[in-house]
């Protein structure tokens, strides 16, 4: 089943594995088998009430009033909860680790930015009494323009989204409106490569839709406290979260959490607990605040969709010269951690493979939609998902295996990363050349033999000038032992030109410009750059 | 608000309670009315039910079949007389939804929902109302474009004994083995000497309830079905359809695969494994 | 005006006061106590709820309390006798056919409907006794082959 290939960097490993290796049982097997795991809903209270949400119909507008109180006089019925009544109303989930501005209200005050909104909370005995009075609140709105595509909103005219950010995209250290590498000189390379390459992504929004949707019971206890059952995957990030939303010390919240019945990153916003957690303290009972699976599907954050444009400058001996990519993050209506998320896009730009010159802007961006959060790998999947289809591409433009071309271009150890790190520990080409023998697809001698270890570093910086390192393709219909699958792309015209001289090698890189950042936290140790944190002492 | 429960042994008793009652609604298996009570649809007052024997009888004799609206997908699918209708009622929903979904309810069920409605469509068949003076029969299409008018209670429904072979149906869906339709297919083929009499062709999903493609059915008549045979009726697949966006498919995508499916099913293709 | 009913939950008899239009999710849940029936969509779409009533698998959120008066319906809390495991709660975890767990009870009820009627189930027939239940975790694989496993060894266990 599971197979170990410890030939691979045998030297490199110290091998005195225990666990890893071992099938491990995990350890919460038996509570779900006899569903005995302890859910955040399993538990059951004489008096519980229950909070439902009133929630924008539009995803861009004015709230010009609500009146509420028809809603407040009906049946079982114990509190309307308003924006007023939150202690504090505008949060940012990073605020947690000082980055990013509060723009995001627990509900709504004057304008809502996406359908699904929150607006209004009722408590009442019941889920179906809630239902009722909530259909008896009038609101009534004054529709604004909208925006729902990441380019759209970033011409100039487009309607104004998120009021922190007037200029549309998410703000790093007050300063810069994206995210930048710049390694080399992309645009050099390109009019030297002999194929060039410009193609455009796009990834939906996608909703994690868990068995269990979001939600949590806040419980008041005995001295002040509340105990707070809760789907959270981020259990201190949500007590955090919920404390300053509701102006209490956190010693004063006990979060529970246990199992999640379905995280997958949609249970770290922290989307119930705040307001649940209200709700008790205003009316001194234990109140529960799930999300209907119609809620989970409309309010519960997505992925967020990406638009990336990848650019590449190709050889034809298949080396990968220039890569630009800009793309786009559509953070919906509120930034939530799609900051975040641009911070790993850019740290993950161009993917495993040496190019010399490298240029890449990323972009947080504002749209009327719901706001976008973690999910398995966000920052990362979807770009991933643009770099291989673009290196299929590739490796179809030039005529050479995919997997070939992707080898050839991988990362060796020694090599110069776009970000000034040295590659090590690269493994790249060992993947590949063990799936190529799993799949039983064929590789050319000459590939079977690379190494990661070999080729990189200096040997690489030259390689500009030297093009018999790489194998010559072979022609363009080159039949392998086996018929692997072919992705087949349109081809573009190769360059009529006849063949160029090699490009020059990459310029002196430059140094980094300094980031405008304070220092942020302690006090003492050498100074240490991070995206998130700028410029910090350690 | 609390919702009052009124079940009646006699049909007629339970026809009259949902023309009387405010907010009535007749509960058969649950799928429909019990997902609208848990969110607190404020039409929903008093849920109706009847125990009544009849409700839930299946009788086939040499010629017809008559099916109590309160059958459901399951006991279809146990009864080996109605085989013809299993691809059908196996297209229902999972096991647990197949042992509540009833004849009755899918009759009433909202496109993308329905193709159980619209295989009886495809069989002529015709519905049986309760309560009022006595009972009414009215044709299945009759009743279909009016069936979001008034309190009304079905009883049963009722239909011919297709030739055998002669009945067909597909159900094109994203997810597999069960999903909700971007649209199905119901065919009734009969042939004399080798060319089809009297076709019945009915789709579900390609309109706000199952409709009957009779431009596609007059294309087919006196006709073999093979390619040259069937192309007439599949110039005029569309003819009464109107379908529309939905979470499933678009209505453009609807129109597109509609004839394409409709040949293979003619033709007696073996329906693909994922349609 | 709350309705009393009486009925079998997993071989004992319980009862409690409903309200009209009362789910028999809630009920199980939040009247009778037993919290191993989970619930996912209240919707009948997710399968996540699924019970045995009279042997046969419904939906509870969807089913009326009311209607199981005098009947027998089966959770998950009733699967093991004791300590013992029933097989496909030993195949589950055997074949790591859970990751969060909250579609397993459903699952497992699902899987148990179909193996006490059909005890040698191909692979199709074990797609399609759990072609209404969503796992948004492992893919279904595991679930199947749990489910083929716990039949083998069932049937190994009355030869």
């Amino acid at each position: 089943m599971l197979e170990f290939r410890k030939d691979i960097f045998a030297d490199e490993r110290d091998d005195n594995l225990k666990e890893v290796g071992q099938p491990t049982q995990r350890q919460d097997m038996l509570g779900h088998v006899t569903g005995t795991s302890p859910y955040y809903d399993d538990h059951r209270f004489a008096n519980l009430l229950h909070l439902k949400i009133l929630r924008s119909p539009h995803a861009h507008a004015r709230i010009r009033s609500i009146d509420d109180a028809a809603a407040a006089r009906a049946p079982g019925v114990k509190r309307i909860i308003r924006a007023a009544d939150v202690p504090v109303n505008l949060n940012t989930l990073l605020s947690l680790i000082q980055f990013g501005k509060d723009d995001e209200p627990s509900l709504a005050t004057d304008v809502v930015r996406y359908k699904g909104e929150p607006i209004l909370g009722i408590v009442a005995t019941s889920e179906r009494a809630a239902l009722e009075a909530m259909a008896l609140v009038r609101v009534s709105y004054d529709q604004l323009p909208a925006v729902f595509d990441v380019e759209e909103a970033m011409k100039p005219g487009a309607p104004s989204v998120n009021a922190a950010y007037p200029k549309i995209t998410f703000e790093y250290y007050n300063k810069y409106d994206h995210q930048k590498l710049r390694y080399g000189d992309a645009d050099a390379a390109f009019a030297q490569a002999d194929i060039v390459l410009d193609e455009r992504y796009q990834m939906s929004p996608i909703e994690h839709a868990p068995t269990e949707t979001n939600g949590s019971i806040a419980v008041p206890d005995t001295n002040g406290r509340f105990i707070v059952y809760t789907s959270t995957q981020a259990l201190f990030f949500s007590l955090d979260t919920s404390a300053k939303i509701n102006a209490m010390p956190s010693n004063q919240l006990h979060f529970i959490g246990g199992t999640v019945g379905g995280g997958f990153g949609g249970k770290v916003d922290t989307l119930t607990e705040p307001l649940a957690i209200l709700a008790a303290r205003l009316t001194g009972s234990p109140v529960r605040y799930r999300l209907s699976r119609h809620e989970e599907m409309q309010f519960g954050s997505p992925r967020g969709g990406e638009r990336i444009f990848i650019k590449d400058g190709i050889m034809r001996d298949g080396r990968i010269v220039a890569r630009t990519v800009r793309a786009y993050f559509d953070s919906g209506a509120y930034t939530r951690l799609s900051s975040y998320a641009v911070v790993k896009c850019a740290a993950h730009i161009p993917g495993p493979y040496t190019i010399p010159n490298v240029s890449a802007d990323v972009f947080c961006v504002f749209t009327n939609r719901t706001p976008a959060t973690a999910m398995r790998g966000f920052g990362v999947t979807a770009l991933d998902f643009a770099l291989e289809c673009q290196m299929d591409k590739g490796a179809t433009a030039v005529g050479m295996d995919p997997l070939e071309f992707r080898m050839l271009n991988a990362y060796r150890d020694g090599d110069m990363k776009a970000h000034r790190r040295e590659a090590k520990n690269c493994a790249l080409i060992e993947c590949a050349q063990v799936a190529a023998e799993k799949a039983n697809w064929a590789l050319r001698d000459e590939f079977r033999r690379m190494s990661s270890r070999q080729g990189g570093g200096a040997a690489r910086a030259g390689a500009a000038a030297d093009r018999s390192r790489a194998p010559a393709p072979a022609a363009p219909s080159h039949a392998p032992a086996s018929t692997p699958q072919r992705v087949s792309y349109e081809r573009p015209t190769p360059a009529a030109a006849p063949p160029r001289p090699a490009p020059p090698a990459p310029p002196p890189r430059s140094a980094m410009p300094p980031p405008a950042a304070s220092p942020a936290g302690s006090t003492h140790g050498a100074p240490r750059f991070s995206s998130v944190f700028g410029t910090r002492r350690r | 608000m609390t919702i009052n429960v009124k079940t009646f042994p006699r049909l007629a008793d339970a026809a009259s309670a949902l023309s009387q009652e405010r907010g009535a609604r007749f509960l058969a298996g649950g799928t429909l009315v019990m997902r609208a009570v848990n969110e607190a649809d404020p039409s929903i007052e008093t849920i109706v039910r009847s125990t009544d024997p009849s409700f839930v009888n299946i009788s086939v004799s040499s010629g017809r079949v008559e099916l109590g609206a309160g059958v459901t997908m399951a006991a279809i699918l146990a009864e080996r007389e109605l085989s013809f209708l299993h691809p059908v009622a196996r297209a229902v929903g999972g096991p647990a939804v197949r042992e509540a979904a009833t004849v009755g309810g899918n009759l009433f069920a909202p496109s993308p929902y329905g193709d159980f409605a619209a295989a009886l469509l495809a069989l002529d068949a015709t519905v049986m109302l309760a309560g009022g003076v006595g009972q009414r029969e009215l044709p299945l299409d009759e009743f279909l474009s009016r069936r979001d008018r008034g309190a009304v209670l079905v009883s049963s429904v009722a239909f011919k004994r297709p030739a055998s072979d002669a009945f067909r149906f597909v159900k094109v869906t994203r997810v597999h083995p069960k999903g909700i339709s971007v649209l199905s297919i119901s065919a009734q083929l009969p042939t004399a000497s080798g060319r089809v009499s009297g076709a019945r062709i009915a789709y579900g999903a390609m309109g706000p309830a199952p409709v009957r493609a009779k431009a596609a059915e007059r294309a087919l008549e006196g006709r073999t079905l093979d390619s040259a045979g069937v192309a007439p009726a599949l110039a005029v697949a569309h003819d009464g359809t109107a379908p529309h966006d939905d979470a499933i498919a678009s209505a453009w995508w609807r129109r597109e695969i509609l004839p394409i499916h409709l040949r293979r099913l003619l033709l007696g293709e073996h329906p693909p494994r994922h349609s | 005006m709350k309705t009393p009913i009486q009925f079998r939950l997993n071989g004992e008899e319980v009862a409690t006061f409903v309200e009209g239009g009362a789910n028999l999710l809630d009920t199980l849940r939040e009247s009778v106590g037993d919290l191993s029936v989970k619930g996912g969509c209240w919707q009948g779409t997710c399968g996540t709820c699924t019970v045995l009533i009279d042997g046969v698998p419904r939906l509870s959120c969807v089913t009326l309390a009311e209607t199981c008066a005098g009947h027998s319906v089966e959770t998950v809390a009733g699967l093991r006798r004791g300590a013992d495991l029933h097989p496909l709660q030993s195949a589950f975890m055997e074949r790591f056919a859970a990751q969060c767990g909250y579609c397993t009870p459903g699952m497992l009820m699902a899987a148990k409907a179909l193996l006490d009627k059909n005890p040698n189930p191909t692979r199709e027939n074990v797609v399609d006794a759990i072609c209404g239940n969503i796992c948004r975790c492992t893919g279904y694989e595991p679930i199947i082959n749990a489910v083929l496993d716990a039949a083998r060894s069932d049937s190994r266990r009355r030869a």
